[in-house]
């Protein structure tokens, strides 16, 4: 873990680790989205523009209600977009591919699965459980529930739940994972804990991440591109990089002048 | 699991229907009185923190006993009453069964008393279960007893439209065939009927609830004819179909159907659309987002559904059984009317609920298999 406590997030160092192989480039490329509602066209996107390198954690921080999880469904390619392109290594993305998972703010675990079921949901799905049967014990281990495999849902706590359904991800090896809130339901002292076991899955498996969130301290704990939305339709404000070694620690004096330009940022700077 | 455990912890020995548990200790007021008591008194003393009492007299396992002899008395000793014809039968073997029910009463009632050890398995879930229906044997005996005495005994409630549970018996032994050759018929077109039914009704309601253009296609014929009684088309199904048992089978599946492919079509409508976004993004395909997603998560609904269609199939079959068919226990009860053997009609009914019962019972039991994972669900 040496090699990533001293890491930089210059793009280049992160593209040029080994670890991030496994990880994706995502382009986002002028892309606006909008829905047609009964009350006429509601629009979510304008214009947006954004790279992911391979192996970088980037957070998509703005006021809730913004558009911030349409643009990750987009990404997911759960809908296309109405306008613009994304792609995932050069390549278009125009359907969900088990190559990038979303973990969302609801766990969504099947109730009616069992902790270890639930987690092998992908291999079973791409017709490959007979084979990697093992890759979904290791996907419980990593998130440490190997003891629940048999458990269901509803007797899981909510921080065990949204655990498993970090592990339901992990077990595609991802190379990108799409966190939407994932931690904006669970209490303080468990979000405090997830928080730092995302940064260490993160930096073991080397996926990219595109993490939504509405909490400027967690964006700035974790990510190294922190990309801040206006209100809708949401357009990108600016992007803050954020230059410093992990493990981090809150009342770090960077992290905190960072949360105050942040705040400004967002228009919050008074409310601080 | 947890609810069967529970109830028989609650009749374990210590806590016994209503009397305060005893003390533990040996207190010497309680062991001089037996021999059996000083016993007790060793065991209490090589374990004393959890030692049984030597006897304790299960009080409404020896009342049970008593309300089944008297039953068996009052049969037994007092004469019938003369009713225009030859004396009920089996009167004699009825007091002589309630008399085998009262032993039986004692010996449980003292087995559920005795000190058993926690080794003893078999005989402690035996005395627990006695413990657990010996207010219902005491409640029984004595609606018996009053059978019994207002219908042979004093003849206040007349022949031929009442008779007493003596005559039962006279009715299972004399038109066994009959009644068995009726009770296999009906089962076999009810579950032919909601087979059908069950299937066709499951399969419509999550075509429906998957794809919009079956759904425009099937749902407005399913609202218009849905709410249709089955009984209304039984004249009609009977002229339309070679035989009246496919007639029946039909109107059965109707009936079934109707109410499983509401709640199926209900259920895959409802299911969370998260789970389907989950799925497809781990590379789901449309055959996966059906049979593992949408119908699992509709299953609670799809069980609804059958219990309803389970009701409306009993109504169906009886009904068509008393109209056409020539065989069965709905045809039994218009037969037994037919011929004023009004305690025929009692013993058929009494077969019906026994098996419809059986057969809501068998589904429950299916539905807490298949539902596991659902927690809070009731208990039949």
């Amino acid at each position: 873990m040496v090699a990533t406590a001293v890491r930089k997030p210059r793009l280049e160092e992160v593209a040029d680790a080994p670890a991030h192989t496994a990880a994706s480039r995502i382009r986002v490329e002028h892309v606006s989205h909008g829905f047609d509602a009964p009350t006429g066209r509601l629009e979510v996107l304008e214009d947006v523009d954004l790279d992911v390198a391979p192996g970088e954690f980037v957070a998509l921080l703005g006021p809730s209600g913004c558009g911030k999880s349409t643009l990750l469904r987009l990404v997911a390619g759960l809908e296309p977009a109405s306008s613009g392109a994304i792609s995932q290594d050069g390549t278009p993305i125009t359907h969900p591919d088990p190559s990038r998972i979303v973990v969302f703010q609801d766990p969504t675990l099947f109730p009616w699965r069992t902790v270890w079921d639930n987690v092998a949901l992908g291999l079973q799905a791409q017709g490959i459980l007979k084979q990697e049967k093992s890759r979904g014990d290791a996907a419980l281990r990593k998130v440490g529930l190997e003891g629940f495999a048999r458990a269901w849902p509803h007797q899981l706590s909510g921080g065990m739940a949204q655990r498993v359904a970090l592990a339901r991800a992990l077990v595609n090896n991802p190379r990108l994972l799409i966190l939407d809130e994932p931690l904006g339901k669970l209490d303080s002292l468990t979000r405090l804990e997830m928080q730092s076991e995302l940064v260490s899955l993160w930096q073991k498996n080397g996926f990219s991440v595109l993490l939504v969130t509405h909490d400027v301290e967690e964006a700035l704990f974790l990510a190294q591109r922190v990309v801040i939305f206006s209100p809708r339709p949401a357009k990108i404000i600016t992007a803050i990089t954020i230059d410093h070694p992990y493990p981090r620690h809150r009342d770090d004096p960077v992290l905190t002048n960072l949360r105050h330009e942040v705040l400004n940022r967002l228009g919050l700077g008074k409310n601080w | 699991m947890n609810s069967r455990a529970l109830a028989a912890s609650e009749y374990l020995p210590q806590a016994q229907d209503g009397i305060p548990a005893p003390d533990r200790k040996p207190s010497p007021s309680a062991s001089d009185k037996t021999a059996k008591a000083a016993d007790a008194r060793l065991a209490a003393l090589s374990v004393p923190a959890r030692s049984r009492p030597a006897f304790h007299a299960h009080w409404l396992g020896f009342a049970a006993t008593l309300t089944w002899s008297l039953l068996a008395a009052i049969t037994l000793a007092w004469p019938n009453k003369p009713a225009g014809f030859e004396d009920w039968a089996y009167t004699t073997e009825f007091g002589i069964a309630a008399g085998a029910g009262a032993f039986l009463c004692a010996l449980l009632a003292f087995l559920s008393s005795a000190p058993l050890p926690p080794a003893a398995r078999i005989p402690l879930r035996i005395a627990a279960a006695f413990r657990h229906v010996a207010p219902w044997l005491i409640v029984s005996a004595f609606i018996l007893m009053l059978w019994e005495i207002l219908t042979a005994k004093t003849g206040i409630l007349p022949p031929p439209f009442f008779a007493p549970p003596s005559s039962l018996i006279d009715v299972y032994i004399s038109d066994y065939a009959r009644l068995a050759d009726s009770t296999y018929n009906s089962i076999k077109l009810l579950l032919e009927g909601v087979g059908w039914g069950a299937a066709v009704g499951f399969t419509i309601g999550v075509s429906i609830g998957w794809s919009r253009t079956i759904n425009y296609w099937v749902h407005p014929i399913l609202r218009f004819l849905g709410p249709l009684p089955p009984t209304a088309l039984l004249p009609i199904a009977f002229f339309f179909f070679p035989s009246s048992h496919a007639a029946s089978v039909f109107l059965i599946a109707l009936a079934t159907g109707f109410p499983v492919a509401i709640l199926s079509w209900s259920g895959v409508a409802g299911v969370n659309k998260a789970y389907y976004d989950v799925a497809r993004t781990m590379g789901a395909s449309e055959w996966f987002l059906v049979f593992r997603v949408a119908i699992p998560a509709a299953l609670p609904q799809v069980f609804v559904g059958l219990f309803m269609g389970f009701g409306a199939s009993f109504v169906v079959l009886i009904v068509a059984e008393m109209m056409g068919v020539k065989s069965g226990l709905g045809w039994y009860l218009t037969w037994a009317q037919g011929y004023a053997a009004y305690v025929n009609m009692y013993g058929a009914l009494i077969v019906m609920t026994i098996i419809f019962s059986s057969l809501i019972s068998l589904l429950f039991a299916v539905r807490d298999r298949v539902l596991v994972w659902q927690k809070g669900i009731v208990k039949w």
